[in-house]
This record gives C-alpha cells, sequence and structure tokens, in this order.
C-alpha cells in the first residue's frame, strides 16, 4: 500500500466523522495558536528590551568613586576625589577601549529672561556623545577647544529646553546658571527615562572643565563611562581597569578599591535573560494546551480504535498486513495534529497581529516559532498516534472480526 | 483438474472462553481438491467457526499441519499469512461483513489496496466484479442502502475481486429471507461449475449443505462423513 493511498484512507475515514475529527483537531489548533501567539509576545517584549538595552549602551562600563573609611568614619559612595580625567585617559589607552567620558554634575537652577527651571548640570567631554550614543537635534556639541578653554556654552537636553524655551529655538541664547552666563550651542535628541525612571533629557551639558572650576571648584571627577569594542571586551575591562586604578592610586594589597565599575553588560545580560524566561515561560504554559491537545488526539483515536474493532478485523481477513492497520491510524492522527498544526498557526498569527494592534505590545512571530511549532504539532500527533495505532495494529484478527 | 487445494492433518486447536479450555478440534483431517464444493456441517458450538478461521489463515491451529496450495501455512507469521489471505481466500460471512459508510465499489476495492493495484486498474477490477453480480447500478451504494441479498454479492464480489484459490463461506444464507437465500446458493453453483472455484461452505442448514458435491458433519471436534 502506497503512500497516497494510504493518505487517501486516512482522510475518507475522517471525513466520515467530521465534527469529530474538527473537534478533536481543534485542540491541537488551540494549543499551536497559543504557542505562536504566545512566542510571539514574548519575542517581542525580549526585542523592546533589547532595543532599550541598546540606547543604554550595552558595551558600556561605568566607574565611579568608592567610599572610603577615614578614623572610622566611612563615606558614601562618591565621597572620594582621587578619580581624576588623568585616569580617564590612562583608561583610553587600553586596547579593548572605544571612547572614554569622564564627568562630574550639579544641581542648578538654571534661568532664561523670566523663566527659571531646576536641573542637573553635567560636565563632559565630546566623547561623552558617541559612548552615550545620543545624537544631536540641533546645533553643534561640546568640543575639545570648549573643553580646554573652559567655555561658557552649553547643549540642552529636550525637557530642559522645553522648559526654558518652549517652542522657540534656544541656538545661540544664553542662559544663567549660578550667576554665569552659558550660550547654548546644541540641542540633544531626546533620549527618553532611563530604565529607572529619571529623565535623561532633563540635563544640562558643559565642558567638563567648566562644570569643575566654575561651578563646584573642584579638580577631581565624579564618574568614567566608557565604551567596550564589544560585549566580551566589557567583561575583560572589568578586571583590566581595577588593576590600572588600584596601581594609579598606590592602593596596597590589603586595602580596598576606592571606586566602583558597574558593567551595563551584566545589567543587559540579566534583562535579555529574564525576557528570555518570560518567553520561555509563555512558550511553555501555551505548550501545555498543544500536549492536552494531543492527549484528545489519544481520547479520540482509541475510541476510533475500539469502535472500529470490526472494520480493523475485516480489512485484515481481505490481507491487510500489521502494519497497513498501524499507518492507517497514524496517518489519521497525523492528519488531525497537522491539520490543527496549520490552522493554528493562522489563528496564532491572527492573535499576535491582534495582540500587537489592541494593546501597542511588540509582537514579532519569527518562521523559526512557526516552523517548530508545526513540527512540534506533527510530533504530537506521532506521539499521541502511536498508542492507538499500535493497539489497532495488534488486533488478532478473529478476535476483531468477532467483535460486537 | 484434482489435484488437492488444501491439506489438513491431525488439526488441534483449543481455546479459553471465560476460564475454561475448550477443545473446539480434536484431530482433524481433510483434504480439499481444487474445483471442489465441500459442504461443512454441524450443530453450533461443534467447532465450525474454529475451523473456518484456520482454514481461512486468520488463526492457527495448536497442532498438526496445514498445507494451502503446497505451502505450510502453519510456519507462516502475520504478514505472511495477510499476503495468503489477500492472494488465496476469498470469504463471505454470514453478516456479510462490509465497512460500514463506504461504498460498494470501496468495498470491493480493499483487497486489492493491499494487494498493491494501483488506483485505475482497482476501479476498473472493483467495476468488474460488482458487474458480474448484477451489482452495475448500486456502485455507489453504502451498505446501509443495500438490501441483504445485494450486500451478500458485494461481499462475494469483494472475495472474488483478487481471484483467489477457495471461497469460504460461513453460513452465507444464515441472514437472509429464503428467496434470496436461494439467489446466493444459486450464485455459489454457477461459480463452483462454470469458473472451477473451489468453495468451502460452512452451514447448519440441510438444504444449503444440498448444494455442495461433497458433505461433511463436524460433531464434538471430530469430523465425520455425513451419513
Amino acid at each position: 500500500m502506497n503512500w497516497f493511498t494510504a493518505l487517501q484512507l486516512a482522510l475518507r475515514a475522517l471525513s466520515r466523522n467530521k465534527t469529530r475529527a474538527m473537534l478533536t483537531a481543534l485542540g491541537v489548533v488551540i494549543g499551536v495558536g497559543s504557542v505562536i501567539a504566545m512566542l510571539g509576545i514574548g519575542s517581542g517584549a525580549q526585542q523592546r528590551i533589547a532595543a532599550q538595552l541598546e540606547s543604554m549602551g550595552t558595551n558600556s562600563l561605568v566607574i565611579r568613586p568608592g567610599s572610603v573609611t577615614r578614623g572610622g568614619v566611612r563615606t558614601g559612595a562618591g565621597g572620594i576625589t582621587t578619580l581624576t580625567r588623568a585616569d580617564a585617559d590612562a583608561i583610553a589607552e587600553l586596547p579593548d577601549v572605544l571612547a572614554v567620558a569622564p564627568s562630574v554634575n550639579d544641581t542648578v537652577q538654571a534661568r532664561y529672561r523670566g523663566v527659571n527651571w531646576g536641573t542637573a548640570i553635567e560636565g563632559i567631554t565630546p566623547d561623552y556623545a558617541m559612548v552615550r550614543s545620543w545624537p544631536l537635534a540641533e546645533g553643534e556639541f561640546i568640543s575639545r577647544s570648549h573643553v580646554l578653554g573652559a567655555g561658557h556654552v552649553c547643549v540642552l537636553g529636550q525637557t530642559v529646553t522645553h522648559e526654558l524655551f518652549g517652542l522657540r529655538s534656544p541656538l545661540g541664547e544664553s542662559i544663567v546658571i549660578k550667576g554665569m552666563a552659558c550660550r547654548v550651542i546644541g540641542v540633544l535628541t531626546e533620549k527618553g527615562a532611563t530604565a529607572w525612571g529619571s529623565d535623561q533629557d532633563d540635563t544640562i551639558f558643559a565642558p567638563i572643565t567648566t562644570v569643575q572650576r566654575k561651578l563646584k571648584g573642584i579638580t577631581h571627577i565624579e564618574r568614567i563611562e566608557l565604551l567596550a569594542v564589544d560585549r566580551e571586551a566589557s567583561f575583560r575591562l572589568l578586571k583590566e581597569i581595577k588593576e590600572l586604578l588600584r596601581r594609579r592610586h598606590r592602593i596596597p594589597e590589603d586595602q580596598p578599591d576606592d571606586f566602583r565599575i558597574y558593567n551595563r553588560a551584566e545589567l543587559a545580560q540579566a534583562s535579555e535573560e529574564s525576557a528570555r524566561v518570560f518567553t520561555w515561560l509563555l512558550g511553555s504554559i501555551a505548550s501545555v494546551s498543544l500536549l492536552v491537545g494531543g492527549i484528545g488526539i489519544m481520547n479520540i483515536m482509541l475510541v476510533s480504535v475500539t469502535e472500529r474493532t470490526r472494520e480493523i478485523g475485516i480489512r485484515m481477513a481481505l490481507g491487510a498486513r500489521r502494519r497497513d492497520i498501524l499507518w492507517q491510524f497514524l496517518l489519521e492522527a497525523l492528519v488531525l495534529s497537522t491539520a490543527g498544526g496549520v490552522l493554528g498557526i493562522l489563528f496564532g498569527l491572527g492573535g499576535a497581529l491582534a495582540v500587537a494592534r489592541f494593546s501597542e505590545l511588540p509582537v514579532s512571530v519569527t518562521p523559526v516559532s512557526v516552523l517548530v511549532a508545526f513540527l512540534f504539532a506533527a510530533l504530537v500527533g506521532v506521539f499521541f498516534g502511536l498508542h492507538p495505532a499500535r493497539k489497532a495494529s495488534r488486533l488478532r484478527p478473529i478476535e476483531a472480526l468477532r467483535y460486537e | 483438474m484434482n489435484a488437492p487445494l488444501l491439506q489438513i492433518e491431525n488439526l488441534h486447536k483449543a481455546y479459553m472462553l471465560d476460564g475454561v479450555t475448550i477443545q473446539a478440534l480434536r484431530g482433524i483431517s481433510l483434504t480439499v481438491d481444487q474445483g471442489e464444493f465441500l459442504a461443512i456441517m454441524g450443530p453450533s458450538g461443534s467447532g465450525k467457526s474454529t475451523l473456518m478461521y484456520i482454514l481461512g489463515c486468520l488463526d492457527v491451529a495448536d497442532s498438526g499441519s496445514y498445507r494451502l496450495r503446497g505451502q505450510d501455512v502453519t510456519r507462516m507469521n502475520a504478514d505472511q499469512l495477510a499476503a495468503l489471505r489477500n492472494r488465496e481466500i476469498g470469504f463471505v460471512f454470514q453478516n456479510f461483513n462490509l465497512l460500514p459508510r463506504t461504498s460498494a465499489l470501496e468495498n470491493v476495492e480493499t483487497p486489492l489496496i493491499y494487494a498493491g493495484v494501483n488506483k485505475a486498474e482497482r476501479r476498473q477490477q472493483a467495476r468488474r466484479a460488482l458487474e458480474r453480480m448484477g451489482l452495475g447500478e448500486r456502485l455507489y451504494h453504502l451498505p446501509n442502502q443495500l438490501s441483504g441479498g445485494q450486500a451478500q454479492r458485494v461481499a462475494i464480489a469483494r472475495a472474488l475481486v483478487t481471484q483467489p484459490s477457495l471461497l469460504l463461506a460461513d453460513e452465507p444464507t444464515g441472514n437472509v429471507d429464503s428467496a434470496t437465500s436461494a439467489d446466493i446458493m444459486r450464485l455459489l453453483d454457477e461459480l463452483n461449475r462454470e469458473d472451477g472455484l473451489t468453495i468451502v461452505l460452512i452451514t447448519h442448514e440441510p438444504e444449503v449443505a444440498e448444494h455442495a458435491g461433497r458433505r461433511l458433519v463436524l460433531r464434538d471436534g471430530h469430523l465425520e462423513a455425513q451419513a
């Protein structure tokens, strides 16, 4: 008996009980559909998180001054003044480093004509834009010569711009910060909130030297953010920078670091990991319904084998071999599960699109997940169809024929 | 041509029924020649059905030998028995045993499917077999749309479509009225006389057994010539 004939027999047998066949396949439809939809929602969320992390700079490290104990009193984080621009320059020499952005910050009251706004000011160098991958909306960025000359210039974030200037362009205007007039030379694009909810656009950027000398009266720096060439390099750098800074700060072996290094890549990994877990979770919950669909197939196939015991006996009397009977019932289960799989994929795609449309959650259904769901459905058919089919094929002809 | 088609020697068969061992066949020897029309009679419970299942290769004996067209059936595995049933034996049952919800044509085609005949050939042979039984107008009828006589003729067409060497008929007239019964027996007579078909008929009705050239009675697991 060839494949095509066997398939025809299976289709004919199923078509004799259409309602039952459809209800049985429905279990698989729902199972596959929910797997597709859930994986789509999960990987959509994963992609959104990845995009957010990308905008934060996932290969970046942040170095902040640590705490130190002086006569029993431990200062808080940032209580140390040993971190300098020279450290930043030394770090920039490391081969795994792409760019380094030292910075200091302060909170200030900025004033433009009659309007004033309490905000943060960040003293930076030209590489800051690259390290944070933060492009300009208009104007120009802080330049090397601005930093060298501690120039009275600034670049504004979107929030500050709106608060002080409304809809006008601030370019060329002067704002006053702590009595110091600062010419606005550029406006940054909108960056949005950090993962922790603080508004990154509510910041004024000025040359690092200007903030150090004219606003804070300090010579150390408060933060170094740097970009590694890739994610692996960022893990190597953790160790390299630690050694470099300990050497430069002449810290004895038995003393703790006077700085802290935070690895964004670690955070990124953690977030991506949790997104992946989330996807798996959704996927496995949906798989349970596929499993239930498979059990439905087994159930119906077992009923079918019992109901058709006499038919099996007749077929055996007419010359059907055991494997002919096995294939007949296995193919019926396979047809049910794969037809359910195809319909399920369509419903899953539809469901995912509907979710994307009404909830604004990003949804991404990949061809791989469709293929996997389909193969899984076929596998369910084989797995749950095999037992009833074997049962049918092992009936003894005379017992099957005598069955009432 | 009178070569033996079927040779049975000292066949024994016991089976368990509700925990009790029943000795159904206790040493049966039988030779059926090609072209013979044999009737096996016997009261119910005499082991007629058991003998029929063994003759039909649906069951195997506990001991003894069975050769069908020179082939040793007792040594065959399940697949070989299936192939043998398909090729050499046509069954006609008391309750017709047509596949339910399956047209007459598809019913007759079924043995050809297992013989590996292609679809076009299958259709043609099945159609011809049904036309020979006078059912050319009933090709697409389902079993429940056929009368008892028609259903049994579909079953006979199905049994003969593979051109077997032996037709095994188990109470073929048991479920039809006497007029239809006469029709069916006339048909079997004709197949035996004109086509030289070997027929083994199992029945408990003496008037049906009358059609056979030789009559044997199965009593307490032994086969005896009819007195």
